[in-house]
């Protein structure tokens, strides 16, 4: 059969499963536009190639699937670049496609040419620069399976454009790809089983750190099991929400910087620290000097460089973690830590005492508030993604997710203007669900422009802006470390109300506590998307905090009522 | 201290970016980075000198795995070895000191391989500290020019570095977390 380069591209993407995909067209993919409307995809029209890459990875979050994205040269791939960082950091499993000057111009500072490889390479998991039409279909196939297989990440392919346009006689290839230096496939060994069970047997304050690689390798239930048999508290990271139950009595919420304050006192308590598909992330660990020095540590990782990278560990296992769990689970026997258990949840109370959803009404609306009563008016059943900043650790800290692949946000790089994109390839991947993104006034209007896409595409998702009139997060910094001077963060927004009727859709304002549930429901009952202006208090700060390069156990805690207290009181 | 690191890799474009670039990335030093051609078609070899610490190293090692193209990576700074390198040098030559360059030469086993009236090119091949020995030793009759290849490293002994051949890879880095 004869095919062009694009055609070749089109016929490899369906057979690897491929429904949707999110881009904008451009000089030097033009073929591959061509070509798409001859094949059975969505294609999804972004306003910004960033919009695109955070659709895709946002797809590829709620779907478990590889998203792709694609862009034209030059412009269109740099565009890109946020959106393949975050998609690396946080090991989303995401194909990148960008159209590149024909072979001949390349490397000659042709228009609109930039080394897309070259600038991409540190930020994707692999990438290919194609210039023979025959490479295409082979390059695409390793590309889907180099970014599905082992820790998840993106792959980038920069396609020339005479590539695209070439025919040759080809015929699909579905056999094994053989890469020679792409082993995925690692797994501990019998010993280090064994010594991991001994560990466990032996702890007597043992805690559970759940990461994202919970959810990636599907050992949801293989944790339960695990934590239920062995009676181990499971905290989790900011990525791994929602990989075991919110509401488990096991669950001890958040760990880190804007982590529960038991949680962080337990890690620095424990005597054996579980890490699960986690990496140890400076945001985690706070000083690694003094990070749990009581505690030994197993590390299960699928990635090797993650052991003992950020903290030395006393076993690694490397392996897919739900493999290694059901070999750990053959002979795990069952365990009581009634002391252990009891002596956290006492230290739950102080934390409680200042929580701000305890506080007497004081008439102003706060955003615990708000991401509280959403959880509670939707029942939790709501796929939820943030943006970046205050908002985000509130939505951490109180919308409790009891399902997994409910939540997406962007931990690693700590993208602002994840959240509207993100959010519509969630809703897209799962049209059923429902989807609301709650953003910051700041990180919204970086990618606002894609309330178009929603629009456009007829997509339903549902906008809160926790809107303070801050850059919130770096006005807390502000507020504590330089001495309140606000260089920069005031922000004047424009009427987000206003913004959503001009994209045909409905807009809503919230100034106090009791409109929240009202709007909320209707957001839920409205057809199309809906964006809420929730206005809360300007110079809230969330809390607790652990200060960049502080000890884990010396958080700055939100003050009770009537007595000022700044720091922790009981230090260990 | 001196690390060398020898690492075998697909013979595709990029890879040697790919490398240098995740040195630059990660916050390593190379001291010296050679590649070149191997007995498996395909594949090319990498000697890279790097100063850092043991802990650093296997941080590197594991790091390097993660690129697709790398094959297999050993640390041979621990293991017997043969390390070479080699240099030309370009040296001004007098009518009195030519005599003195010779014998030189000749006592550290390089050889002359360019002459004129006025200047010698001498190769020498070892490993670097006779090498540095030898330029101390010219450096007062006037050196011109210098290049060195940076170094090359096999391990002593009967067995191949690529223990893996079927496509594999992995195996060493495998089995060092599997045993």
């Amino acid at each position: 059969m004869k095919l062009t380069g694009a055609q070749i591209l089109w016929e490899t993407l369906v057979r690897e499963g491929v429904e949707v995909v999110f881009g904008y067209p451009g000089g030097a993919n033009l073929p591959i536009y061509d070509a798409m409307l001859d094949y059975p995809v969505r294609h999804v029209l972004t306003r910004h190639e960033q919009g695109a890459a955070h659709m895709a990875d946002g797809y590829a979050r709620a779907s478990g699937r590889v998203g792709v994205a694609m862009a034209t040269s030059g412009p269109g791939a740099t565009n890109l670049v946020t959106g393949i960082a975050t998609a690396m950091m946080d090991s989303s499993p995401v194909v990148f496609i960008t159209g590149q000057v024909a072979s001949r111009f390349i490397g000659f500072d042709a228009f609109q040419e930039t080394d897309v490889t070259g600038i991409t390479l540190p930020i994707t998991k692999h990438n290919y620069l194609v210039t023979r039409t025959e490479e295409i279909g082979p390059t695409l196939r390793e590309a889907f399976y180099i970014a599905r297989t082992g820790r998840p990440g993106p792959v980038l392919v920069d396609i020339a454009k005479d590539a695209q346009q070439n025919a040759i006689e080809w015929e699909y290839n579905g056999g094994p790809i053989k890469m020679r230096g792409y082993r995925p496939d690692l797994r501990p060994g019998t010993r280090q089983i064994q010594q991991a069970l001994e560990m466990i047997a032996a702890a007597k304050r043992p805690l559970i750190l759940a990461g994202q690689g919970v959810l990636l390798s599907n050992a949801m239930s293989e944790l339960r099991e695990f934590a239920e048999r062995a009676n181990i508290p499971v905290a989790m990271t900011l990525l791994g929400i929602g990989c075991f139950p919110a509401t488990h009595p096991l669950n001890l919420g958040m760990m880190g910087m804007h982590g529960e304050a038991w949680v962080n006192h337990a890690i620095q308590e424990a005597d054996l620290l579980l890490a699960f598909g986690m990496r140890f992330d400076d945001r985690v660990t706070g000083n690694v000097n003094t990070y749990a020095r009581n505690a030994r540590k197993i590390h299960i990782d699928i990635d090797p460089a993650e052991i003992n990278k950020n903290i030395k560990v006393d076993l690694g296992l490397v392996g897919d973690l739900r493999d290694t769990l059901r070999q750990i689970l053959e002979h795990l026997e069952p365990q009581e830590h009634t002391d252990w258990l009891a002596h956290i949840t006492e230290m739950k109370g102080d934390s409680a005492v200042r929580d701000v959803q305890n506080l007497p009404p004081d008439g102003h609306l706060y955003a615990a508030h708000v991401i509280h009563d959403l959880w509670r008016t939707t029942g939790g059943n709501v796929l939820v993604t943030t943006d970046v900043g205050q908002h985000q650790m509130w939505s951490a800290q109180y919308f409790k997710q009891d399902h997994p692949h409910m939540w997406i946000t962007s931990g690693g790089l700590g993208t602002m203007g994840f959240g509207l994109p993100s959010a519509i390839g969630a809703k897209i991947a799962r049209p059923d669900q429902e989807v609301w993104t709650i953003v910051g006034d700041g990180g919204f209007q970086m990618t606002q422009a894609e309330l178009s896409t929603a629009a456009q595409e007829n997509v339903k998702v549902n906008v809160a802006i926790i809107n303070n009139g801050f850059l919130g997060m770096v006005r807390q910094w502000q507020e504590f470390f330089y001495e309140r001077r606000y260089a920069a963060t005031p922000m004047r927004s424009p009427d987000f109300v206003k913004i959503a009727e001009a994209h045909g859709l409905t807009g809503l304002r919230v100034t106090t506590r009791e409109e929240v549930i009202p709007a909320i429901q209707r957001a839920g009952r409205t057809e199309g998307t809906v964006v809420i202006d929730f206005r809360v208090e300007q110079e809230d700060s969330v809390y607790p905090m652990v200060p960049t390069g502080a000890d884990l156990h010396n958080m700055i805690r939100r003050p009770v009522p009537n007595r000022i207290v700044e720091t922790a009181q009981d230090e260990i | 201290m001196n690390h060398t690191i020898v690492a075998l890799v697909e013979d595709k474009p990029g890879v040697l970016n790919r490398v240098a670039s995740l040195f630059r990335r990660r916050a390593f030093n190379i001291e010296s980075l050679t590649v070149g051609h191997t007995e498996q078609p395909g594949v090319s070899r990498m000697t890279i000198v790097v100063d850092s610490d043991d802990v650093s190293i296997e941080r590197l090692i594991a790091y390097l795995y993660k690129l697709v193209n790398v094959i297999q990576v050993e640390d041979l700074t621990h293991v017997p070895r043969v390390t070479r390198d080699l240099a030309m040098i370009k040296v001004s030559a007098t009518p009195e000191n030519r005599t003195h360059i010779m014998q030189t030469v000749d006592v550290f086993r390089a050889r002359i391989v360019d002459v004129t009236n006025t200047s010698f090119i001498i190769e020498i091949t070892g490993d670097e500290e006779k090498i540095e020995g030898f330029v101390e030793v010219l450096r007062p009759l006037g050196i011109i020019e210098m290049v060195r290849t940076g170094v090359v490293a096999m391990a002593r002994g009967g067995a191949p570095l690529y223990v893996n051949g079927n496509g594999n890879g992995n195996g060493v880095h495998a089995a060092h977390y599997a045993s």
